[in-house]
């Protein structure tokens, strides 16, 4: 970064008036005439629709009914990635043996990307609960399981010589050293999971779902409603932000918490 | 109970071939209840020395055993201070205390009390609940002798413990160990590069040569100190001030100048 460091006011002045830049274009666009409605609605289109669809059904329920399907399936696919990601990083930063086994196995796999699974959560799990769930999964675990291995892996060795001096066995070694000192690692790792599923989760639910934000979209664009369209993206990008927002300040209390942060 | 025993030690670190050879052929027995320092130029591996008793590291060739047990791995019975502490910052001082008892499976109980005793016996008791990044540098460290004391160990093992202090809170702690070790003298292997500390806690202090390090020769500080009764003064500067005290200093300087010549410094 080049340039003096700014004021928190100037800093919000330029960031609103980027904003008031970017929604001014789109109008310019839009009510010119110069790109169809259909196409692409205008600012004040998009508004008018998101407010009509938190009250009224469209695909069979309205916009905060298809979010919160769409929340509850986020929520058990992440859940499920840390539940699994995080154990098995941490067991896999103290035993080598497992660090050896699994490694290879999941550095091939991590790069595929989550959609990349739609085919076979279709068939696997058609329309329910668990296709979404899986995709979710794939976005969620990698960044679980490589931040607590890294957490574990990169605890400062006097801390682990303490412990053993003290005679501490291999359980107590990872849940009362490895783990809390992979705390800031972990939930660090964890934002990157929620963002990461947050996305996987519309592309799910694109191809298989029978209800959701995606399914909304999908429904829509059958119909050629873009408006519809845009405003199941706006709700994604609101509900996005607002879950990195909460998440960062559960880290920065974390970390103040440790000492870490004044 | 309590003895330490290095028969040749050897260690190189690296392969054997290229490695470096840091220890060359370390004999030196400390008996029960003795407190020996170890003072050297830096990088003599004196430190090392410390470690492969403690386990963490173990000797190319010869053995080192503790109460006639040869050492294979880290344990309770040889508790180490470290020179940066080492608590966990995530416990409270009770709980870092209490790490190493609940592993001992001792009851409830029987830990608090130890516990109480240990937070007496190092002036903590106000500071149970605190976290160690809440305390001072003097404070972490009487937190992690408490730590090793509460273990009843068979050895005590110091590796430069007052080294990251400033110099006022050194010298309380050097004064709190010459006390803890008249209430409850432990055997004891320190190690560090400040002469007078050595020469003041030390019942014998051995010096190394620069490395590969060996023990150049191991002088006799407790029957200096009995002869000239130190122990009725009680602050260090007294201490200090006794000639008898200078002779030692000035003798252990001279031959450590040498090892300091004799490598171009």
């Amino acid at each position: 970064m080049n340039g003096a460091p700014l004021s928190l006011r100037e800093t919000l002045a330029w960031g609103a008036l980027g904003a008031l830049a970017f929604v001014g274009f789109w109008t310019l666009i839009t009510t010119s005439g110069l790109v169809p409605r259909q196409f692409l609605p205008s600012p004040l289109d998009l508004v008018q629709r998101f407010f009509h669809l938190l009250t009224s059904p469209f695909a069979g329920a309205t916009l905060p009914e298809h979010l919160a399907s769409s929340f509850r399936r986020y929520a058990f696919g992440v859940l499920l990635a840390a539940a699994i990601g995080i154990p098995l990083g941490l067991l896999m930063g103290w035993f080598r043996l497992l660090d050896d086994i699994v490694t290879p196995i999941f550095d091939g796999l991590r790069f595929i990307a989550p959609i990349a699974w739609v085919p076979f959560a279709a068939l696997w799990f058609g329309t329910g609960i668990g296709g979404p769930v899986m995709i979710i999964f794939a976005g969620a675990f990698p960044p679980c399981l490589i931040n607590a291995y890294r957490g574990a892996r990169f605890v400062e060795p006097r801390l682990i010589e303490a412990a053993r001096m003290l005679g501490t066995g291999n359980l107590r070694m990872i849940l009362e050293i490895l783990l809390p000192a992979a705390v800031p690692s972990i939930v660090a790792g964890l934002r990157v999971s929620a963002g990461l599923g947050w996305q996987s989760l519309v592309g799910a639910e694109l191809i298989v779902a029978a209800a959701g934000v995606g399914f909304m979209m999908v429904q829509a664009q059958g119909s050629v409603q873009t408006t519809t369209v845009m405003a199941g993206m706006l709700a994604i990008g609101l509900v996005g932000m607002l879950i990195d927002i909460l998440l960062r300040q559960g880290e920065a209390w974390m970390r103040r918490r440790r000492g870490l942060d004044s | 109970m309590g003895s330490i025993r290095f028969q040749n030690v050897d260690k190189v670190f690296g392969a054997s071939q290229a490695g470096v050879k840091v220890l060359d052929d370390i004999n030196l027995e400390i008996g029960e209840k003795e407190f020996v320092a170890i003072v050297g130029p830096s990088g003599c591996g004196k430190t090392t020395c410390l470690r492969m008793v403690a386990g963490f590291e173990a000797p190319s060739s010869g053995t080192i055993t503790v109460s006639g047990k040869v050492v294979s791995e880290p344990g309770p019975d040889r508790a180490v201070v470290f020179q940066q502490f080492a608590l966990f910052p995530w416990k409270t001082v009770r709980e870092n205390i209490d790490l190493g008892l609940r592993n001992k499976n001792l009851p409830a109980a029987e830990r608090d009390r130890l516990i109480a005793d240990a937070l007496k016996l190092m002036n903590l008791e106000s500071h149970a609940g605190a976290f160690p990044h809440q305390l001072s540098g003097g404070m972490q460290q009487r937190v992690a002798i408490a730590r090793a004391y509460v273990l009843d160990p068979d050895v005590l093992l110091m590796d430069e413990p007052f080294g990251a202090l400033d110099a006022q809170t050194r010298v309380v702690m050097q004064e709190e160990l010459v006390r803890l070790a008249r209430v409850n003298p432990r055997t004891v292997l320190f190690i560090t590069h400040a002469v007078e500390e050595a020469v003041y806690l030390a019942d014998r202090v051995a010096i190394m040569t620069r490395r590969p390090g060996r023990i150049k020769e191991v002088l006799d500080i407790k029957s200096v100190r009995l002869a000239e009764n130190w122990d009725r003064f009680a602050r260090i500067e007294d201490v200090m001030d006794q000639e008898s005290f200078v002779h030692l200093r000035t003798q252990i300087w001279k031959s450590l100048r040498e090892e300091k010549g004799a490598q171009g410094v």
